[in-house]
């Protein structure tokens, strides 16, 4: 990053603050040296051009207007102070803790410098956090992937991205073209929610799927999120639906803890019963017979399915796959 | 915004500046861990600072930073004494966290969670209705309220704890005494790190395979010589005593690559994929491999092969029908 601008930047803000009158182009000239030292008035107009534009991207609320008794109707800037500061807020030292920890949470991730300043700002009335609050929790947003900063920016600014997508059943990757609505997190892993532009729909992409860079394909502002979109509602529809039906299991006992923390009926052996039963019967709700079928054949000899068929068909076919059974 | 850059630097110095003045003398160390950045970039930052100024450049026009003697003196910046709003793009990485640790039940702290996002979205005003618009948070796997605050007690009050714990991987309940270190939500889960005398080294723990939990009467002494995991290479941690087992995946199983660090993947014709994958539980492989079922063929070592044929064999004998 360049100091030089960084400065030159800092000098306008306090420049623009400062100031209770509009100031013209050639008062900023003056009062800002680096536009001083500017060889050519067509360097500094370039320079304070973009310089104006990173402002506004602060979001630092420049205003233009004129005096007209001092200067006819030339253009002249100024920042409103009111405008500008945050309101005033003070925190107890636990809410400080908190929210200390809420911005710790970004320090792997690319965003992590957002949070810190975020942060800074929301402790410059100068409370200290209660270091005994929330002692000993170490929270972690998720994984620093590389196309979260430019996915972040692009939902915020409303750009239209493309990039090479490649899901693991596929052979290659493909180019999706998106327009992002919002990103979201889920169980650490980075979701992309949007518009699919080749198959007119909405879509929810994961960022690690995302193979090379993402471009921005548009202009700022060109992405309309349509108001109903709820980024956390399509995180949601990637969740295992409701179970619909139930399997009958027998467990060894002592055994299948995982199936029994699940299971809706448990009719469970009596310890030292004379009934000679080596089982116990479980009821074990689903919604998908394959994923049933993959958690159960993970038991081994531990478990038996007895109904439905198509659940004990699924469990048999898998375990002879593995027997080297015909 | 852009998040970075000059811009994203600018910001921070906005930030840093009514911070600092409203905290003379603060040791750097202590602002520069703040401000979540090093040192060395504090101290760039406050000679930056000592070249800017009021328009005239003059000595009194110029901000005053003193910081030689380590603690930090800021003056003569009345015009950026107030922090600049919060940007929208700022307050969904608060507003993030904050929901990440609101997914965590029980009473502890709740108040101040609760009051700490109220007040944000205040003082943010629009900008957090932009934040929550583009940002989302799916839950994760609450762990259970009671088990959460006996270890959040045994911690702050550094005593150790007795565990009765679900291994998934060899489908077995243990019974164990751990020196708590730290509560990490990681993933979507929440982990107790500890020290575990039966394993004799610093485990973590999942708080929902967590069945019983009790905060014993000893003080907690967690060994000199434990080294808490970095989590930021991941959960797991490998070593030497592990299994290395080499899968072939269909694709219907290529789903193994995302969920579990895989040391090596190779393609194969036929979309096929060739894996390693390291455990410290051989145990656990054999049962990786009875749910991947024909979708994956577990081929070395050829112990562990057998180890898997022989499992299913074991399990078909459940069902009569089948010769």
């Amino acid at each position: 990053m360049s100091k030089k601008r960084t400065e030159r930047l800092l000098n306008l803000t306090i420049a623009l603050l400062a100031t209770r009158r509009f100031l013209t182009k050639e008062q900023i000239r003056k009062a800002v040296r680096a536009y001083e030292e500017c060889p050519t008035d067509e360097a500094f107009e370039r320079m304070f051009e973009r310089d104006k534009d990173e402002l506004r991207e602060l979001g630092i609320p420049l205003e233009t207007g004129t005096d007209e008794a001092l200067f006819g109707d030339e253009v002249g800037y100024r920042i409103d102070r009111n405008a500008y500061a945050l309101p005033e807020v003070t925190f107890t030292p636990e809410e400080v803790a908190v929210l200390g920890l809420a911005a710790r949470a970004w320090r792997q991730v690319s965003l992590s410098g957002a949070a810190g300043t975020a942060l800074l700002k929301l402790r410059a009335a100068g409370v200290d956090p209660d270091e005994t609050a929330m002692a000993g929790l170490d929270p972690r947003i998720g994984d620093n992937d590389p196309a979260l900063q430019p996915l972040w920016s692009a939902s915020f600014d409303g750009w239209p991205v493309n990039f090479d997508y490649r899901t693991p059943e596929a052979d290659t990757a493909s180019r999706r073209r998106v327009e992002p609505w919002g990103v979201g997190v889920r169980n650490g892993r980075w979701y992309l929610v949007g518009l699919d532009l080749d198959r007119g729909a909405s879509r929810v992409f994961r960022l690690s799927r995302i193979t090379g860079e993402v471009k921005v394909t548009g202009a700022p502002g060109s992405v309309v999120k349509p108001a109903d979109v709820d980024i956390d509602d399509e995180l949601r529809r990637m969740l295992p639906a409701e179970p619909r039906e139930s399997a009958v299991v027998r467990v060894r006992p002592g055994a299948g803890l995982g199936l029994r923390r699940h299971a809706s009926v448990r009719s469970e052996v009596e310890p030292g019963s004379a009934s000679g039963s080596d089982w116990d019967v479980l009821h074990v709700g689903f919604w998908s017979v394959s994923r049933l079928a993959d958690d159960l054949a993970s038991y081994g000899a531990d478990v038996v399915v007895d109904s439905p068929p198509v659940v004990r068909d699924a469990v048999i076919e898998r375990l002879r796959a593995l027997a080297g059974t015909p | 915004m852009s998040t970075g850059g000059a811009s994203a630097h600018l910001a921070r110095l906005l930030a840093l500046v009514p911070y600092l003045l409203n905290r003379q003398g603060i040791p750097i160390e202590q602002a520069a861990k703040d401000a979540g950045i090093t040192v060395e970039q504090l101290d760039k930052d406050l000679w930056t600072l000592f070249m800017c100024g009021l328009p005239g450049g003059m000595p009194d026009d110029l901000i005053d930073a003193d910081w030689e003697d380590g603690l930090v003196y800021l003056s003569n910046a009345d015009t950026i004494a107030r922090p600049l709003r919060l940007a929208p793009e700022e307050v969904a990485t608060l507003l993030v966290g904050l929901r990440l640790l609101a997914q965590l039940p029980g009473s502890h702290d709740r108040e101040a969670l609760d009051k700490a996002t109220a007040k944000l979205q205040e003082v943010a005003g629009a900008a957090a209705g932009m934040a929550d618009a583009r940002v989302g948070v799916g839950g994760g796997t609450a762990p259970d309220s009671t088990v959460l605050d006996g270890a959040r007690r045994a911690l702050t009050e550094r005593r150790r704890l007795h565990l009765r714990y679900y291994v998934p991987g060899r489908d077995e309940t243990t019974e164990r005494d751990v020196e708590p270190m730290r509560l990490a939500l990681v993933d979507g889960h929440t982990y107790l790190e500890g020290w575990c005398h039966r394993a004799e080294e610093v485990r973590l723990f999942r708080l929902d395979r967590v069945l019983a939990l009790e905060v014993l009467d000893i003080a907690s002494a967690v060994p000199a010589d434990a080294v808490a995991h970095n989590l930021d290479e991941g959960l797991f941690s490998p070593s030497a005593a592990d299994t290395v087992a080499g899968l072939e995946l269909e694709r219907a199983a290529h789903w193994v690559t995302e969920y579990y660090p895989c040391e090596e993947v190779a393609e194969l014709e036929g979309g096929r994929l060739y894996v390693r994958l390291r455990s410290g539980d051989p145990e656990w492989m054999v049962r990786l491999a009875l749910r991947l079922g024909p979708t994956a063929r577990l081929v070395e070592p050829p112990e562990l092969a057998e180890q898997v044929r022989a499992a299913a064999a074991a399990a078909l004998a459940g069902y009569p029908e089948v010769v």
